[in-house]
């Protein structure tokens, strides 16, 4: 059952990747789904026995994959609750999305090509969930990675499409370097890569010190941060984030599926999973606690002002993977787990209405361009909603019971740290901003004129995405909206019921009082840890906070874009500075530019023209074959052709060794 | 005033280096060289004969005779070369003569 539930992913790739073009689109369609929903369907029992019920955690090996001297390395499915929850995300979004995607894809000539792409990324992010070792943790790592440069750049033909599949898969570079770094480090430390032999030996190797670049370094603080800055990469944290907004323009359900739901949690399971490593090191949690808690704030600060629909959301789910990091960093794994698990259920909910929305408005993405759309496309408006309001943390959606349960665990760790402290200032805000720019989205949507809140495009010009989208589009004159057929409505129901009731069903079992009964020891919780108790005594005005937070959030969406439209335009006209520092996304994409893009490219340019075109060719191959031709060219010259400049060459031969004989040879 | 010895070398002498400038400074004719080249041949002889009219030994003297037998058939052969070449070509001036070379 556990080969099946990773193995069927890779089946539906291979049938779709070497056949799908013969046996046509509509088949690859339904084959790649099954398998998907067989997958997920397995994934829900395996949960229910593994992670729900009392079935003990199992590491059936597949094989044995690298072994040379002390390095061994098997390829086995670690099945244990923390694999199960994941196991339930990763399938359940995947085969919902499968599902959506014929809908929304149902144009495209391509279409095997793209549920090809989507197994192999499903496949690749249940091999790094099921990870017994942190090798194979990486090849699943380096899977997704690949599998959402494939899709991100599904467009090529696109060149915006294309610059940021490179910039995606460049940045994942810079943490997958510390990752493999990390890796490396805990090798050297444990002398293994298998999880079990790992945590076993951590304790032990406490408070031992190596050098690393003449500085003495905690060895598992070093260690962490060099994982850390992996999961900082995937899951698009603070500095290494860039590559997510941009992300987007790949296909929408994409966006829900990897940069939403499943991929960009990766870092968040990563963290989890060697939460015996970081419980370790006091220092390396702060650093966690911090990104997080920054990139949360930073995240719903840009988000306020983007215009592209899948931008603000884009933005909202770098915030929430910052949420999920503070929760890791304060200690509290399972709610940052817990968080991981109903955030996909409601942000993949808010990526694929907003796709419906797209697909409605013949692929038209910027907000400003739309509105009133409530009466035309009902369903998905609701559906929305339902996801806004999940996101925001209304009382007994998903949201309430994960991210109070973060900003609440950041107050209770405030008491020891004064980085937690900071956590749940920032995440506090955060949360009113999260739920001023999600209402924005839904009221310039679903609200008021179509077209009311249009702008000059041209006093934004750095916003050149907005206008570069697809020519997909239907190409038959019709722009009135319409709702999504039957294939995309349903996904959107179901993924509806899990932003509404996830919370409320396993919040219990995640972060209730008994939540060791759930983890079973996956989660490692140090004997000094009482985050999980703690978080449940802190004062009930710290509780009530996130939601006084969420109300006048909402309360100013509904002023500024309701009640009185045009608020928004006059405070960014009276703050310009602030309103262009927010759009341009405090400038970190200019300032990489500077920073790194173009001496990169300068350092390239002299390596290819100096130091290869000039020195390398010119004195190597080039020199060489110049001298000889020049050489050649003298010999040539020699050789006149007349007879009598032969034979003046021979006497003058035979001269010379008729006096060498004379002079020398004599003796 | 006795002729000796060296009286034949230095005139043997004199007839090669002819012989060689000959071959070298000609500018004009094919048939010039193998004038140099008979030339060049006979200071040989004359070197031979002297040779063995001074040790005595007669096996110089049967060279030379052998000698000139070879360079009689080497200017036949070499005259008939040079008129199959004229027919080939129209001429024997040494300037056209340069397709020795790559």
């Amino acid at each position: 059952m556990y080969t099946a539930i990773v193995f069927l992913p890779l089946l539906g790739f291979l049938i779709a990747g070497f056949v799908g073009n013969r046996i046509g689109a509509r088949a690859t369609e339904i084959i790649t789904t099954g398998l998907l929903m067989v997958s997920a369907l397995l994934s829900w029992v395996v949960f229910s026995q593994i992670a729900l019920g009392h079935g003990h955690a199992v590491t059936p090996v597949v094989a044995n994959w690298i072994t040379s001297g002390g390095l061994k390395v098997d390829w086995a499915l670690r099945i244990d609750s923390l694999t199960a929850v994941m196991l339930v995300v990763v399938t359940t979004v995947s085969s919902l999305v499968h599902l959506y995607s014929i809908g929304y894809m149902h144009e495209d000539p391509s279409r095997p090509r793209f549920f090809g792409y989507l197994s192999l990324f499903t496949f690749a992010m249940l091999m790094l969930v099921t990870a017994d070792n942190l090798v194979q943790m990486f090849f699943g790592w380096e899977g997704v990675g690949l599998a959402s440069y494939l899709l991100i750049g599904f467009w090529y033909e696109k060149p915006s499409a294309c610059a940021a599949a490179i910039k995606a898969f460049v940045v994942n570079r810079v943490g997958d370097f510390g990752f493999a770094l990390g890796i490396f480090l805990v090798f050297v430390l444990t002398g293994s890569v298998a999880f079990d032999a790992i945590f076993a030996a951590a304790p032990g190797l406490a408070h031992k010190n190596i050098e690393v670049f003449g500085y003495t370094w905690d060895a598992w603080t070093i260690t962490c941060l060099l994982l850390f800055m992996g999961a900082m990469g995937k899951s698009a944290q603070f500095l290494l984030h860039t590559w997510l907004p941009d992300a987007m323009e790949g296909p929408t359900p994409v966006s829900a599926l990897i940069h939403a739901a499943t991929m960009v949690t990766a870092g968040v399971f990563m963290v989890a999973r060697l939460s015996p490593l970081f419980e370790l090191s006091h220092t390396a949690l702060t650093f966690v606690t911090v990104i997080g808690a920054t990139t949360a704030i930073f995240a719903a600060t840009v988000g306020l002002v983007q215009n592209d629909i899948k931008r603000v959301i884009a933005y909202s789910t770098c915030s929430q993977l910052g949420y999920m990091f503070v929760a890791l960093g304060v200690g509290g794994y399972a709610i940052g787990v817990f968080h991981l698990f109903t955030h996909a259920f409601f942000k993949a909910l808010l990526f694929l209405g907003a796709g419906s929305v797209i697909h409605a408005m013949h692929h038209e993405q910027d907000m400003r361009n739309m509105g009133g759309l409530r009466k035309e496309i009902p369903f998905t408006f609701w559906m929305m909603t339902i996801g806004t309001l999940a996101l925001t943390g209304f009382p007994f959606t998903a949201g309430y019971y994960s991210k109070d349960a973060i900003i609440e665990a950041a107050y209770a760790a405030g008491a020891h740290s004064s980085a937690a402290v900071y956590a749940f200032l920032a995440t506090t805000i955060a949360a009113g901003l999260t739920s001023f720019y999600s209402w924005r989205l839904v009221f310039m949507t679903f609200y008021g004129e179509r077209g009311a809140n249009a702008v000059h495009v041209e006093a934004h010009g750095h916003d050149d995405h907005a206008h570069a989208h697809d020519d997909h589009g239907h190409g038959h004159g019709d722009h009135t909206p319409h709702e999504s057929p039957l294939v995309m409505l349903v996904p959107l129901g179901v993924l509806a019921i899990g932003a509404l009731f996830a919370g409320l069903a396993f919040s219990q079992n995640f972060i209730g009082h008994h939540f060791e009964e759930f983890w079973k020891g996956t989660i490692g919780q140090g004997p000094d840890n009482h985050i999980m108790h703690e978080m449940h005594d802190v004062a009930l005005g710290v509780g009530l906070a996130p939601s006084f937070m969420m109300i006048g959030g909402f309360l100013v969406a509904l002023w500024f874009y309701i009640l009185k439209p045009g608020t928004a335009r006059r405070l960014a006209e009276a703050n310009p500075v602030l309103y262009r520092f927010l759009l341009n996304k405090w400038y970190f994409d200019e300032l990489y530019d500077a920073i790194f893009v173009r001496p990169a490219f300068w350092i390239g340019r002299v390596f290819w023209k100096q130091g290869d075109g000039k020195i390398i060719d010119g004195l190597g191959p080039d020199g060489i074959s110049a001298r000889v031709v020049d050489i050649a060219k003298g010999a040539v010259r020699l050789q006149t052709g007349y007879l009598y400049h032969y034979a003046f060459a021979m006497l003058i031969g035979v001269a010379a060794f008729i006096t060498w004989y004379l002079i020398g040879g004599v003796r | 005033m006795a002729i000796s010895l060296t009286h034949y070398l230095v005139v043997a002498a004199i007839l090669f280096t002819i012989g060689v400038a000959g071959i070298i400074l000609n500018r004009k004719n094919i048939i010039v060289i193998l004038m140099s080249v008979e030339l060049i041949l006979l200071s040989v002889n004359i070197n031979l004969v002297a040779f063995s009219s001074a040790r005595g030994d007669l096996t110089g003297q049967v060279f030379a005779l052998l000698i000139l037998t070879v360079a009689a058939a080497e200017a036949a052969i070499g005259l008939a070369i040079l008129v199959t070449y004229y027919r080939n070509r129209g001429s024997i001036a040494v300037e056209d003569i340069n397709a020795m070379k790559g």
